[in-house]
């Protein structure tokens, strides 16, 4: 049992404030990613919880009790950190042992939690090297080790893949997602990686400018981002966003004019919008269709990226320019002129304050944590 | 929410003090009371020859220390001798640094006998330059000179300034050596490729690509050296004794003449305190070097 | 044999300067150059080096081949050092001298290493300016506060003792050490110390088994350097000491108060007083350069 609960939490050094009273409720249990670009204060945020941080005003409670004015030993918590952090000078046996050895755990008990934890992660043959006579995964294996060993309620991990490549970052995301269900632990986890926010987390907390923009499961914040910040965060390639102005406004949605002139209707709540109101429109690049015969948007093709499976496709139009992921089979080449459009409710509307018009209709996997996705499979597999 | 976080620096603040406490005093003790000591002395009337004649002086001592040409000859002397070693230090160690960086056979053992003066105690090292290498009769520099058909140079009464700054120089060269050539191993190898692409020759990669990486390991060596020069006194003391006259007498010396050879311990806490100041002011510069040193 | 050897030697050389004029310049140039190098490189190592080199053979000649024209034949004699430990008992000195440069070097090890600790990881405003403040205590000129110093450690009975020596240079290389340390304990990566602060470790836990280990080399030429300065220290262990605690600078001073020609037996001495230190510099140099650079090499 592990819960979290940061209570107004903010952290200034001097007149800087990097982070601006965050509140924020993390499950038992719960796979938590802060992800944000750089300088958004997650880690100082983590480091916070960690108690590597004091935090300058606001409650940080773990199960419940206030920790503000705990050490960072005695919450409960281990951290992997970004450089691995491991002890130069001592064996992976000794680093994974180091925590047991400062609390007075005999050897023998010190050596089984160990090669328990060593088995885990699979690093037995490694137990008697130090940590230069390994590799960036071998070493990342060792930190989660450590952390592993010190059984804590709350493991934390400070954009722990960034050192690895591409992939090895894959397979360590992989191992991750599964040693997370084998320990069944709570984990908050930084990065600022939005496939691995995507691919790994229950519950996705977006930071910028030391505030949350919005916290949810990776497929509400895919489907339902709250505001322009958060909507071209997540996704990749970037969300496209075309200025358009309100032609009309019910309960329906809202239509607006798209740049060339034609007119579409976005199924969201802006009822009280007047026309002519000038708004953004956006659309992510794999929900843009080509449609030689319809599409209501137009352009020239600029640059062409073929990937094989898929295209993609970098369009100028009259004052914007457009990712579009098309099929890899087509045929154009770079000056074409293509038309193209989107299905209506895969558009987002925001105004001037960069906020989103909320949707009238809830995506069906927004509300989907990724357990759900597990059980689903394992009843697919049954 | 306040609460929080004055106790959170509070405690840290401690935990700093704490650990820094035992340096801390002992240097403050170390410097404040003989500071005060010496302020306290310099206002006196206190010669060890004279123990009946005591009583405040008042600024009588600085007064008649102001007034003794012997000050400004020695800060004079103190001056020419911080800043000739330095120069020759600092061009020469630059030099050497440069060469002893390049590949050759024996470079190792090149490097270790060129650096072993550093090693060598100051007192010694004034005994053997002023007995066997500047000897006016059998040192080996005079020897040098006669055979070369050259009337020999008695270094100590012609150009005493000279031989100290010589002596001075041998010693503290292979330790701006030492910065230099570390310094200078931190080069990235590429960026000389680069410059060597863009057609810099020899000359030009040292002015322009040397120089530059070397500027802060300079700065500390002018730093360090400083620290030391400033306070020269074995070499002067073995070598000529301030001499002939005052020509190698720097304020080092001439408080010392004054405190232990005239028994003036007034008069040489005046002239301790004037080199206290005068080191402070030079202190000022240095710490501004230091300092943005330590930004960087 | 030879003769097919030359000639085949003859023809590649012939080959290489037809075919490739160019190279076969720049392999003679850069051989010149290396040539050149290698000279230059030695004669200054060596021009650097002679005073040292001239005086340990000094000692081993008599004292008319001493003051003779400089000669490299001579017979040797260990004459001089004979007389020189008559006249004076080097182990004496010497033993004063390990004392005094051991003791202050851990001492100021001792002080300066928790000094530096919170210098370097829990900095606060004060920091830099602590820092630099030390740094200028440095430039007293010792002189300014001799007499006070003379006169406390007179009535205190520390005149002529090791501990008294010893008092005086730690206090005199602490700054030095607080400084090196502080740019050593500054290139450890905080998160392992973070990381050992999370694993439960206290203050004094953190510093035993994570930052004295992970910076031994640092301490080591720390120390190295402290011996060093303790041990050529002239001004202060020839003011305070007179004999009892007196160290080898003293012992050499004593040599320099002429009384005839007695140049060998200086040398000898002289040999004598840096032997220990200079050999030590030698094994430890490579090791002392690191430290030596202040924080001043990236």
């Amino acid at each position: 049992m592990a819960t979290l609960q940061l209570d107004r939490v903010t952290k200034s050094f001097g007149d800087t404030h990097v982070i601006q009273g965050v509140d924020l409720a993390v499950d038992d249990k719960e796979f938590v990613v802060f992800v944000g670009p750089s300088g958004c204060g997650k880690s100082t945020l983590l480091r916070m919880i960690a108690g590597l941080e004091s935090a300058t005003s606001g409650d940080i409670l773990i199960d419940g009790q206030r920790m503000n004015d705990i050490g960072p030993a005695d919450r409960g918590l281990a951290m992997v950190f970004q450089s691995y952090a491991l002890y130069p000078h001592m064996t992976v046996e000794d680093n994974m042992g180091f925590s047991l050895r400062l609390a007075g755990v005999d050897k023998p008990a010190r050596r089984e939690k160990v090669r328990e934890a060593a088995r885990i992660l699979q690093l037995e043959p490694l137990l008697d090297r130090k940590p230069k006579a390994l590799s960036g995964g071998q070493r990342q294996r060792v930190a989660i080790g450590r952390a592993i060993v010190r059984n804590p309620s709350i493991f934390l991990f400070d954009e722990p893949l960034s050192n690895l490549d591409a992939a090895l970052r894959v397979q360590m995301r992989i191992e991750l997602a599964r040693l997370h269900e084998e320990l069944d632990a709570t984990m908050i986890y930084v990065t600022h990686d939005q496939i691995e926010a995507m691919t790994m987390a229950d519950k996705i907390v977006v930071l910028q400018g030391g505030e949350v923009e919005q916290v949810g499961s990776p497929m509400e914040l895919y489907h339902h981002p709250r505001n322009r910040f958060v909507a071209g965060f997540i996704g990749s390639p970037k969300m496209n966003f075309l200025p358009v102005q309100v032609v009309e406004a019910d309960a329906d949605g809202v239509g607006v004019r798209l740049p060339g002139g034609n007119v579409t209707r976005v199924p969201v709540a802006g009822e009280e919008l007047s026309p002519g109101t000038s708004l953004e429109l956006g659309v992510r690049p794999e929900h843009l269709v080509l449609d030689e015969a319809q599409g209501p948007l137009s352009g020239e093709i600029q640059v062409l990226e073929r990937l094989g499976g898929q295209t993609s496709l970098y369009v100028r139009m009259d004052d914007a320019m457009v990712t579009l992921m098309a099929d890899g089979d087509i045929a154009h080449s770079v000056h074409d002129t293509v038309r193209f459009g989107f299905e209506s409710h895969r558009a987002h509307l925001f105004d001037a304050e960069g906020l989103a018009l909320p949707s009238l209709e809830k995506h069906p996997l927004a509300g989907l944590r990724r357990q759900d996705n597990r059980v689903a499979s394992d009843a697919n597999g049954a | 929410m306040t609460k929080t976080r004055a106790a959170g620096r509070t405690v840290g603040g401690l935990r700093t003090l704490s650990l820094q406490a035992p340096a801390v005093t002992l240097l403050l003790l170390w410097m404040i009371v003989p500071l005060a000591m010496t302020v306290w002395f310099s206002l006196q009337r206190y010669n060890l020859l004279m123990p009946e004649m005591t009583g405040f002086a008042g600024l009588e001592n600085y007064r008649y220390l102001f007034t003794d040409p012997a000050l400004w000859t020695a800060m004079g002397n103190t001056l020419l001798l911080v800043g000739s070693v330095l120069a020759i230090t600092v061009v020469g160690g630059t030099l050497l640094a440069v060469l002893f960086q390049q590949e050759f056979p024996g470079r190792g053992v090149a490097r270790v006998l060129a650096i072993s003066p550093f090693f060598v105690m100051p007192t010694v090292s004034a005994l053997v330059w002023k007995n066997m290498m500047m000897h006016p009769a059998n040192g080996v520099l005079s020897w040098l000179a006669e055979s070369f058909g050259l009337p020999a140079v008695d270094w100590f009464s012609s150009l005493p300034l000279t031989s100290i700054v010589i002596i001075v120089s041998w010693q503290w060269l292979p330790f701006a050596l030492l910065i230099l050539l570390t310094a200078i191993q931190s080069l990235d190898d590429d960026q000389v490729e680069a410059a060597r692409m863009d057609g810099a020759g020899p000359v030009a990669i040292f002015f322009f690509i040397t120089l530059p990486h070397l500027k802060r390991a300079i700065s500390v060596v002018i730093m360090i050296e400083m620290i030391f020069l400033l306070t020269i006194f074995a070499e002067i003391f073995v070598t000529t004794s301030g001499g002939p006259g005052l020509a190698t007498t720097n304020l080092a010396y001439l408080i010392y003449i004054q405190a232990l050879l005239d028994f003036d311990v007034g008069m040489a806490s005046a002239g301790g305190v004037v080199a206290i100041i005068l080191a402070n002011i030079v202190a000022i510069f240095l710490v501004r070097m230091v300092a943005k040193n330590l930004e960087s | 044999m030879s003769t097919a050897k030359t000639k085949t030697l003859a023809a590649t050389d012939g080959q290489a300067s037809v075919a490739q004029p160019s190279r076969t310049t720049w392999l003679t140039s850069a051989r010149t150059r290396r040539l050149g190098l290698t000279a230059l490189g030695w004669t200054i190592a060596c021009l650097i080096f002679f005073p040292i080199f001239w005086m340990v053979l000094t000692g081993f000649k008599t004292e008319s081949a001493a003051i003779a024209d400089p000669s490299l034949i001579f017979s040797p004699t260990l004459e001089s050092y004979i007389a020189v430990q008559a006249r004076a008992d080097y182990f004496k000195f010497a033993l004063n001298s390990v004392v005094v440069a051991l003791g202050s070097t851990l001492a100021a090890l001792a002080l300066a290493i928790p000094s530096a600790y919170s210098m370097a990881f829990l900095p606060t405003r004060r920091t830099k300016g602590t820092l630099l403040w030390m740094l200028s205590t440095k430039m007293l000129p010792p002189v300014g506060v001799l007499v006070p110093i003379y006169l406390l450690f007179r009535d205190v009975g520390l005149l002529d003792t090791r501990t008294g020596l010893t008092i005086v240079y730690t206090l005199m290389n602490l700054p030095i050490v607080v400084w090196m340390l502080y740019t050593f304990f500054k290139d450890l990566p905080k998160d392992i110390l973070e990381a050992g602060r999370m694993d439960g470790a206290s203050t004094l836990q953190e510093v035993c088994f994570l930052l004295l280990p992970l910076t031994l080399p640092g301490i080591a030429s720390t120390g190295l350097l402290s011996v060093i300065l303790s041990w050529n220290e002239a001004f202060w262990s020839l003011n305070l000491t007179s004999s009892k605690a007196a160290p080898l600078t003293a012992y050499i001073a004593s040599f320099s108060s002429p009384e005839g020609l007695f140049w060998a037996k200086l040398s000898a001495a002289s040999t004598m007083a840096i032997a220990p230190i200079l050999v030590f510099g030698w094994l430890t140099q490579k090791q002392m350069v690191r430290g030596l650079t202040f924080g001043a090499v990236k």
